[in-house]
């Protein structure tokens, strides 16, 4: 087991969106910062990579695969540990959706979304537990969404896989804190990505009248608040859920 | 052998539990005598698995309660 002593942080789903922006408020000087995706094709790995670096971050890295693949989440965990002696901040963003109104939602839709957006991150915390239950310290922050409290039509399997997620995050802060493990979740509302891009333009305008802020967020808004539950600041915070919604939900 | 497995137990359990070598006995408990609560038992089947290369499943974790019965287990089981 090597260390050089860097800080050392994954963020699943870490070069497009609030991943990529949590990912960079994460890095910097005395950071080593791992980051996943999904497509090797992605141009948001180099940008990402290349934001890291510009940001004095010491080492980075871009790794191709999915915590939906327990075993190979595991390994990788370990893989990271391995090479850096320690994971610092996990932040479980990586999520994606398959939307439809209930009653017309396909098996396979609401199950797949489960799988990806709630069961990747219990794998996930369960295989960076086992180091920082052991280094008594680490930060989990786990993104849950506004649709999880609020609920969302056409959003079925999302909101109940999101507010999985913000119960999961309960619980291992009960498990952990003893450990000196906090786990936190930050529950963003309409932010401006990817995946809020493809809302019809309709629908999204719709959305913004709920916002009493009156427009949507930046991925950075987000991350900044990732950044402080990750933060030595953030020390006693442990089992919260942090909404970071334009007042959408309060 | 099981002398040797005691003793690499035995340094588990000190590590873990932050115990005095000289608390670690065959006979100890480790809930009762060692105050090992549910999270410390799970770590210190993790370390034994790490340390000696074996699993231990849910039910074999439920039945070592004592150090005797950690070296029992890892004496059956590690190659």
């Amino acid at each position: 087991m090597s260390g050089d002593g860097l800080k050392t942080v994954l963020v699943t789903g870490g070069v497009r969106g609030i991943g990529r922006a949590c990912a960079v408020a994460l890095g910097g000087p005395g950071r080593a910062v791992y980051v996943t995706h999904s497509n090797p094709e992605s141009p948001g790995v180099s940008q990402t990579l290349d934001c890291l670096r510009a940001a004095g971050t010491d080492f980075c890295e871009a790794q191709c695969w999915c915590a939906e693949d327990s075993v190979e989440a595991e390994a990788r965990i370990r893989g990271i540990v391995e090479a850096r002696g320690r994971l610092d901040v996990l932040v479980n963003n990586a999520g994606i959706i398959r939307d439809g109104i209930s009653v017309r939602l396909s098996d396979e839709d609401f199950r797949r979304i489960v799988e990806v957006d709630l069961f990747s991150v219990f794998s996930l915390c369960r295989a960076a537990a086992r180091h920082m239950l052991k280094a008594r310290s680490g930060r989990i922050i786990n993104m849950s969404s506004v649709v999880a409290f609020t609920g969302n039509p056409g959003q079925a399997n999302y909101s109940a896989a999101k507010a999985g997620v913000a119960g999961l995050t309960r619980t291992l802060a009960l498990e952990y804190a003893s450990r000196g493990v906090t786990v936190n979740a930050v529950a963003p509302g309409f932010i401006d990505t990817d995946m809020t891009r493809a809302i019809p333009a309709k629908a999204s305008e719709a959305l913004l009248y709920r916002i009493p802020l009156g427009r949507m967020g930046e991925p950075e808004e987000v991350a900044a608040a990732v950044a402080f539950l990750a933060s030595d600041a953030a020390g006693y915070i442990t089992g919260q859920t942090i909404h970071v919604n334009g007042g959408m939900y309060m | 052998m099981s002398d040797d497995i005691f003793e690499r137990v035995k340094k588990v359990v000190v590590d873990q539990l932050t115990v005095e070598p000289s608390e670690v006995l065959p006979e100890s408990s480790l809930q009762d005598d060692l105050q090992a609560d549910s999270l410390d038992l799970v770590e210190l089947m993790i370390g034994m698995e790490e340390e000696f290369d074996v699993k231990i499943d849910d039910e074999a974790a439920q039945s070592i309660k004592t150090v005797q019965d950690a070296v029992d287990f890892i004496s059956r089981n590690a190659s």
